[in-house]
């Protein structure tokens, strides 16, 4: 077997603020005036990567996991040459083709037909290769119909399809995938993993960053975990997923402060001050997963006795979808006073039943009345892990839908 | 670094094809365009300064005098704002996916250059109106064109590597080309400045080059070779130090964009 990827000491150092994109050149050479021999001044820095090494041969499917910040991206953005390190060295044996993003570079006012050419000349293929493997590209985007409008008019969706397409065509010894498998229906999920599949039988290399843990155990061979910057664990994949997932248990992200939350509308005679997530025995929960129950505590403040206060929420979707909106007064549910002081109202939930995603949460209190409103629009958000709902070691994930029914399955033999 | 840009050559080509093909897809008037601007400049130009302000033009026929001047002058301009743009333009692309990074500004170059041909070709046409006759000297045009285009990229690449760390140059750059048009024989002759002066104008690599695309079109003109000389050296080090200027700030390119 051959190496096909060799990274040794790998650290990146950013100084903080330097990505802001702010330093005028008037400030800076007004700097330079004043002190013409004076260091620049130091800026704070902090190491998204440090020391990391690993190898790579030829056919293994890596699965790299962390938390938002723990330096996967920017792994993956130094492998594949867009960042530079600050120190160590990364060695590549053949070609690499980095996908950290579906369709870059795809301009609205051209045609699929032209994205395709110019999208696969960014992505490092000859124009040769476009057009050997253009009615293949087409074929597996399934938008043939309409290979000659533009993109401008496609949906969403059709795009992406697009994207992946040219993405699934080239022939790269890496290939480096950030997050991409998050998105599209099921049936263009179930290809892209075949695609995926496909390289790694035909003894490529993959790299494949995703928060999609089930998609990760199901395609990689071997995981890797990050954590702050640094490689806390790399071994089988199922193995690295499951200490990632214990990991979560055990830690206080319980709750989310809304005092501070700006926007918000109403009169404000009483607001909401926190809400916490609990288990049922009124533990505070470390982490919410799909079909766990859970209990939300909203917590307010009253300026003043308020009558018939009446405490809701809506339920959204991260792209803002609707999901559902309650209150107790659906409930039948009168409170005829609170207050003045603090104070919480709890919701219990038997399983939540949400795939995993990021939700947002959009609070109001009303008087009786829709028409008056003390607080509205207190956003905060609440992120759902991946859990194994059916009890089957299937993980349900974001491929599955927005919801899922606590069910049961009949088999009847005839 | 040369090798590498071999290889990546279809990717200028397909950056340059999309910018050119966007051009004209987003305006009505799509290739009229390029006609368009120059051709309305040239008549602008002839009325203030020829008629009313009655600056010489060296006995050419006023539009063939603006306007030879023009078409190069609204490539260079075009080909440092658009390069100099390039690469806060295509920040998508840049923090999204590896390539020599000089292929931005080097797109930008080469997709001004259908616009510079379409107005070349208008030119030709007044020519023929003014029944100028040609000359051997037609020959230092594809010279020409090469000069400009490298002394633009030069300053177009400095300006787009500049622009990715400093907030302000998308201020400064449309005042220093502003600056350059008059610094620039377009509006005047070369001939009126006073002799004491023209050092100053040769120190402008530009004017040498627009002094010389008139001289390519009128033949009984003449061209002062040493300032011409002067020019292309001073684009040799512009080139150079623009590159490398570039090159040292690539590295750190998609951090700050």
């Amino acid at each position: 077997m051959t190496r096909s990827l060799e990274i040794q000491g790998l650290s990146k150092r950013y100084r903080l603020g330097q990505a802001q994109h702010d330093q005028m050149l008037r400030e800076r050479l007004v700097e330079m005036i004043k002190r013409p021999w004076g260091n620049r001044k130091e800026t704070e820095s902090i190491w998204a990567l440090r020391d990391v090494s690993f190898d790579a041969d030829e056919g293994e499917v890596i699965g790299i996991v962390g938390r938002n910040g723990a330096g996967k991206s920017t792994l993956l953005k130094i492998l594949s040459r867009i960042t530079y390190p600050t120190s160590g060295k990364v060695k590549v044996n053949g070609r690499v083709a980095s996908l950290l993003e579906v369709g870059t570079g795809f301009h609205d006012e051209l045609t699929g037909r032209e994205n395709i050419y110019l999208n696969g000349s960014i992505l490092g293929m000859r124009k040769r290769e476009v057009e050997e493997r253009f009615d293949a590209i087409v074929d597996f985007s399934g938008v043939e119909q309409f290979i000659d409008t533009p993109i401008k008019h496609y949906s969403s969706g059709m795009r992406l399809r697009l994207g992946f397409a040219v993405a699934a065509h080239l022939e790269p010894d890496v290939l480096i995938v950030d997050e991409v498998l998050a998105v599209g229906d099921a049936g263009f999920q179930k290809k892209c993993v075949q695609a995926m599949e496909g390289l790694r039988n035909s003894g490529r290399t993959v790299l494949f960053v995703s928060h999609n843990l089930a998609a990760v155990e199901n395609l990689c061979s071997r995981g890797i975990w990050i954590d702050s910057g640094k490689i806390r664990m790399d071994g089988g994949a199922k193995d690295v997923i499951a200490s990632y997932m214990r990991s979560f248990v055990g830690e206080r992200v319980s709750g989310s402060d809304l005092s501070g939350t700006e926007n918000r509308l109403g009169s404000g005679e009483i607001r909401y001050t926190r809400l916490e997530y609990l288990s049922r025995d009124g533990t505070p929960c470390a982490m919410t997963r799909s079909g766990d129950p859970l209990v939300l505590r909203f917590h307010y403040h009253a300026e003043r006795l308020m009558r018939d206060p009446s405490f809701g929420f809506r339920l959204f979707t991260e792209m803002g979808t609707l999901i559902t909106e309650t209150g107790h007064l659906l409930h039948g549910i009168h409170i005829p006073k609170v207050g003045p002081g603090d104070g919480y109202i709890e919701l219990e939930i038997d399983s939540l039943n949400l795939v995993p995603g990021q939700y947002s949460f959009s609070l109001w209190i009303t008087g009786q009345s829709s028409r008056t409103v003390y607080d509205g629009d207190v956003r905060t958000s609440l992120e759902v892990e991946v859990a194994d709902v059916y009890k089957s070691g299937r993980m349900l994930d974001s491929r599955y839908g927005l919801v899922y029914f606590p069910q049961r399955w009949r088999v009847t033999r005839t | 670094m040369i090798r590498e840009l071999w290889a990546y050559r279809e990717l200028v080509y397909f950056l340059a094809w999309r910018d050119v093909k966007v051009r004209y897809k987003q305006t009505v008037l799509g290739v009229l365009w390029a006609v368009i601007q120059p051709f309305f400049t040239m008549v602008i130009f002839t009325l203030l300064f020829g008629q009313l302000a009655k600056i010489p033009t060296d006995g050419i026929p006023g539009p063939i005098f603006y306007f030879s001047a023009l078409v190069p002058w609204i490539y260079f301009s075009s080909t440092v704002t658009n390069a100099g743009m390039s690469l806060v333009a295509n920040s998508g692309l840049l923090t999204k996916i590896y390539f020599p990074r000089i292929i931005l500004p080097a797109a930008a170059a080469l997709s001004g250059l259908v616009d510079f041909l379409i107005s070349s070709v208008l030119l030709v046409g007044f020519i023929f109106y003014y029944k100028t006759p040609l000359g051997w000297n037609l020959l230092l045009w594809p010279v020409l064109v090469v000069l400009l285009m490298l002394l633009a990229l030069s300053l177009g690449a400095f300006f787009a590597a500049l622009n990715v760390k400093y907030r302000d140059i998308k201020y400064a750059l449309p005042f220093f080309i502003q600056l350059l048009l008059f610094a620039t024989p377009i509006i005047y002759p070369a001939s009126m400045i006073p002799e004491r002066f023209q050092w100053l104008l040769a120190l402008n690599p530009l004017s040498a080059v627009v002094e010389a695309f008139r001289y390519v079109v009128v033949p009984n003109r003449t061209v002062d070779w040493n300032v011409l000389g002067i020019s292309v050296a001073i684009t040799g080090v512009l080139f150079v130090a623009g590159v490398a200027y570039f090159r040292s700030t690539e590295k750190a390119m998609a951090d700050l964009v």
